[in-house]
């Protein structure tokens, strides 16, 4: 178990290394001469070269790349160009915005999805499964920009029931942060939902179709106790690895929903980023992101193998 | 209700009457199940034969109130305790299940729940039967002590995936048996076992039956095991009833063809391929929910007569208080053969095919070297069939693989084809010598590809093996398929309609695709039902009596082994033990693991069974000395334990790995064996 997470973590951090070196090809070298793509064609040339030295970007690739992973390693992704501050903290600061909307997002969806999904599968054949299954795959192919804008009209404009922005007023209590959070967190909803709830119907009806469950029906064990304590332990199993998994795209994957909501999160940050040619705060944007990714795979790897015996405990006794 | 007043006899455990059965398939209901009925009285046990698709777990099933979703009861009653269980409630059912009836079925390593602690499962037992909470630990050591398990403060505390198949069997019956219920049914309890563990298996439910006085429903495909279990037994054919009887009866003095057809597919002890074809049964089941007029096995009987084509026979009773659905129960001793024709004609060239030079393999897991194979040294002659045998973990397959070059043997040993030294994998041979080797698996299903047409699976192989283009190849494919006995309309048919038997027919079809010289066979038949497997037997030998091809033929089943084999290597943990002429092999003197092995038949005689202590053991931390040392129960003393005895050949074409003298091993097996 401990060589599983030991190797799990070396792996990741090989992964984060290659994508270290994909972001500095992509955000270093594609754009050639980074004090032109910053400053534009009319700038003098003793300009640009003047922001290439104040930069770096003059010197060797390799000696940039070494430099810049060098101080990535110790927390240092430089200085953003258009806000003149710190990468790591405009980061840290998206990251925490972007961690509450996801936080909000994961309460509704969870508990609403797998319970979805184990009334689909207790119901299976039935109008209710039908209506979970089908429903729940409508939802997911809606892009979050539809998904969104209706949203805006019908509840915000509309009805004025909740915000049009997520962007609580600055020192808002958390009733007023959450009210503002929950019409952007209702697409990554919709767009979950159907996800989790067909993960968890596929393994309640493995499990209620198992032999295991046949012995415990068998034993003469009331429906509710199999149910709960049979079916659900090993039903859940995938459904806990799939949505451990998700907190990466949650976490990263929100450009649409926080551009239209107007949220700093961090897809909107890299989204300015991008769009303002801001080279570092791109490349540390986009390597924070991957470690998001990163880190929720190893904790829905970790969640399963702690919870299946079979890869905890080990092989034969 | 009052037919629960009524005839209720107290001594009938289970009475099931007239009952039907039907699945939905579709928007149909089809019958499965027609007009069985049988009881089983306090202490009696029946036995329930039959081939797949008869309708035997179904009825099991119906027993417990456990049928799937799309299947009901349509007509009759099944009683248990004189208590009609499709009126149960849903309460009242949960008290049955807990107090008067379990059920054990085949595969063990599936029956319990994975991520529970195997103690905690037998402890629902108790807790249902509202033992006092601090006797539930007590209790399950105890119950876990009956079942014959050695050690069962450890075992409770382990998952199901860190036992064997053996100890998770005896787990499932301890907790089926912990209520002392009136009535255990059991479904194919021992399919998949070693058969040294079914032995053991078998012996304790016997054991368990006669302290405990409960009634046995028992179903098996294997006649030799219900005949070895049950008082009374019951045929089932296209889910009716065709004969029921005394076990003795009805295995001694059959009155149903079909019965008769299945007692003759099986390979006896005294004939060999040179001597006699196996009897099969034509044709197949009548698909599920035929309507059929006349007799349903009027298609298959080599006795039909016009009558049986017309009116459906009653189950007629008999002398001797058993019955037969025959019009004819009285001419069915006297069923003609079905396979008239003589044994081919062969001959064993002296010439050596394969030759395998101190081969072994060894295997990493988890950091740690695992000795699947150790100095392996074995020869195919042309034409020949060598058996290997063993329990699960002794090698047989690893060996197999190694010589297909699927697995790469460790330096040192060689494998040589015809003379020619064979690459070590599968990769770096020639054309040539992957043609020479082929192989045919346990499960059709799984090795042939389900989206294909018959004619791509076999045409592919024949295209690669023999280089044709597609033209011939189309031509080449077609005679395979009649030679393999198959009709010309089953090309462009898809695996899964095909049955058992012919879809492992164009696996065989497709092994010989490219002439091979040498066809593994792993465990070619035991997935089939008993009439088909002889015909899938015959099937082999013609073939080999034709093309003149060497088999490796990997099988638990000793009767089919001695029936097909020429030569026989015992295997055990990964070595060999014995090898020599089937004749030799089974006739004796033997070596003690090989003893053991045939001991341990469910048609031979409980009392000189021959218990192996405990299991295999891990080939991660092979045992010192002599690798059977820890479980042989004809252990001579110290140089057992200290020095691993040669594989040495005492007398010509016979080599056997033991330190005890031959002379001493043949006065010591003329004596009754030793129970330990």
């Amino acid at each position: 178990m401990t060589r599983f997470v030991l190797r799990r973590i070396g792996l990741a951090l090989i992964t984060l290394f290659l994508l270290s070196i994909l972001v500095f090809i992509g955000t270093q070298l594609l754009p050639g001469d980074v004090g032109r793509r910053v400053l534009g064609p009319f700038a003098t040339q003793e300009a640009v070269d003047a922001l290439n030295e104040r930069l770096g970007t003059d010197r060797a690739l390799i000696v940039q790349y070494g430099d810049w992973v060098g101080s990535a390693v110790q927390g240092d992704l430089g200085d953003s160009i258009s806000f003149s501050r710190p990468v790591t903290e405009l980061l840290g600061r998206a990251l925490r915005n972007s961690a509450k909307l996801a936080v909000v997002s994961f309460i509704i969806v969870v508990p609403l999805g797998v319970l979805g999904g184990i009334i689909a599968a207790l119901k299976r054949g039935k109008l209710t499964d039908r209506l979970i299954t089908v429903g729940g795959l409508s939802a997911t192919v809606i892009p979050e920009f539809v998904s969104g804008i209706v949203l805006i009209i019908v509840f915000a404009v509309w009805l004025d029931w909740f915000p049009g922005t997520a962007t609580a007023p600055p020192d808002s209590g958390f009733i007023t942060q959450l009210h503002h959070l929950i019409l952007p967190a209702i697409p990554l909803v919709l767009v979950l939902f159907g996800y989790i709830a067909r993960i968890t119907r596929a393994g309640m009806i493995e499990a209620l179709e198992s032999d295991y469950v046949r012995t415990a029906t068998l034993k003469g064990l009331p429906r509710t106790t199999i149910i709960r304590r049979e079916v659900l332990r090993n039903a859940l199993l995938p459904t806990i690895a799939v949505v451990a998994s998700q907190i990466g795209y949650l976490i990263g994957g929100l450009v649409v929903v926080e551009v239209l909501f107007n949220y700093q999160g961090i897809g909107r940050l890299l989204f300015d980023a991008a769009q303002k040619a801001d080279f570092p705060l791109l490349a540390g944007g986009v390597l924070v992101v991957g470690a998001a990714f990163q880190v929720s795979m190893l904790l829905a790897d970790i969640a399963y193998s702690l919870l299946n015996p079979r890869i905890r405990v080990g092989g034969k006794a | 209700m009052n037919s629960e007043v009524a005839v209720t006899p107290n001594e009938r455990v289970l009475m099931v009457d007239n009952l039907g059965i039907e699945y939905r398939i579709g928007t149909e209901w089809k019958k499965a199940v027609r007009d069985v009925s049988f009881s089983i009285g306090r202490g009696e046990s029946l036995g329930l034969v039959g081939e797949s698709g008869c309708g035997k777990t179904t009825v099991a099933m119906a027993i417990m109130h456990y049928l799937p979703r799309n299947g009901r009861v349509s007509d009759g009653s099944i009683r248990l305790g004189g208590r009609e269980v499709e009126e149960l409630s849903p309460s009242e059912l949960r008290q049955v299940r807990i107090n008067q009836v379990s059920m054990v079925y085949q595969d063990p390593a599936k029956s319990l729940n994975p991520s529970i602690r195997v103690g905690r499962q037998v402890e629902d037992v108790f807790e249902l039967m509202k033992v006092p909470k601090d006797e539930w630990d007590d209790r399950v050591i105890d119950i876990l002590e009956r079942v014959q398990i050695a050690d069962p403060g450890r075992v409770v505390r382990r998952y199901p995936h860190q036992l064997s198949g053996g100890m998770l069997q005896r787990v499932v019956i301890a907790m089926a048996i912990a209520s002392e219920p009136e009535l255990l049914v059991l479904d194919e309890p021992t399919t998949g076992l070693d058969a040294t563990v079914e032995a053991e298996v078998l012996d304790l439910i016997s054991n368990l039956r006669a302290e405990m006085g409960t009634s046995l429903l028992f179903i098996s495909h294997n006649l030799a095991v219900i005949r070895k279990m049950c008082d009374k037994v019951g045929v089932l054919y296209a889910g009716r009833l065709f004969a029921e009887g005394s076990a003795e009866s009805i295995f001694t003095d059959p009155r149903h063809p079909y019965t008769v057809g299945l007692l003759r597919s099986l390979p006896t002890d005294d004939v060999s391929r040179d001597e006699a074809k196996l009897d099969t049964i034509p044709g197949t089941l009548p698909p599920l929910g035929a309507e059929i007029v006349g007799c349903v096995y009027a298609d298959r009987c080599p006795i039909v007569q016009d009558i049986c084509r017309k009116e459906e026979p009653e189950l007629n009773p008999l002398e001797g208080n058993r019955t037969s659905r025959c019009h004819f129960p009285e001419r069915a001793p006297d069923l003609p053969r079905t396979v008239a024709e003589d044994p081919p004609q062969r001959q064993i060239s002296d010439s050596t095919l394969l030759k395998i030079t101190d081969t072994s393999k060894t295997f990493e897991q988890e950091g740690r070297p695992v000795f699947a194979l150790s100095d392996v040294d074995l020869s195919i002659k042309v034409g020949e069939t060598v058996a290997l045998v063993g329990e699960s973990g002794s090698g047989k397959s690893t060996l197999a693989k190694v010589i297909l070059g699927i697995h790469v043997p460790d330096e040192g040993g060689v494998i040589e084809l015809g003379g020619d030294v064979l690459e070590d994998s599968v990769q770096s041979r020639s054309g040539d010598s992957i043609r020479s080797v082929q192989m045919v698996f346990q499960n059709p299903d799984s090795a042939l590809n389900r989206r294909h047409s018959v004619r791509r699976i076999v045409g592919r192989a024949v295209q690669r093996l023999r280089g044709l283009g597609r033209k011939r190849a189309h031509e080449h494919t077609r005679d395979l398929l009649t030679e393999v006995r198959m009709g010309h309309q089953h090309l462009s048919a898809k695996p899964s309609h095909l049955s058992g038997g012919l879809k492992q027919r164009v696996a065989i079809a497709r092994a010989f695709a490219g002439s091979p010289a040498l066809v593994v066979l792993d465990e070619p038949t035991s997935a089939l039902d008993v009439s088909v497997q002889a015909a899938i037997i015959n099937l082999l030998s013609d073939l080999q009596a034709e093309e003149n091809v060497a088999y490796l033929f990997i099988s638990h089943d000793l009767n089919v082994v001695r029936y097909l084999a020429d030569r026989v290597a015992v295997m055990y943990l990964g070595r060999l033990m014995e090898v020599g002429t089937a004749e030799r092999i089974f006739g004796g003197p033997h070596h003690p693991y090989t003893e053991a092995l045939l001991s341990a038949a469910p048609d031979r005689d409980e009392g000189t069974r021959i218990r192996l202590e405990g299991e295999i053991p891990s080939a991660s931390d092979p045992p010192p000395g002599c690798p059977f040392q820890t479980r042989c129960h004809r252990k001579i003393g110290e140089i057992c334990e200290t020095v691993e005895p040669p594989l040495a050949e005492v007398e010509s074409g016979y080599s056997i790995r033991c330190h005890i003298p031959i002379e001493e091993l043949a006065r010591l097996q003329q004596t009754t064996p030793e129970k330990s």
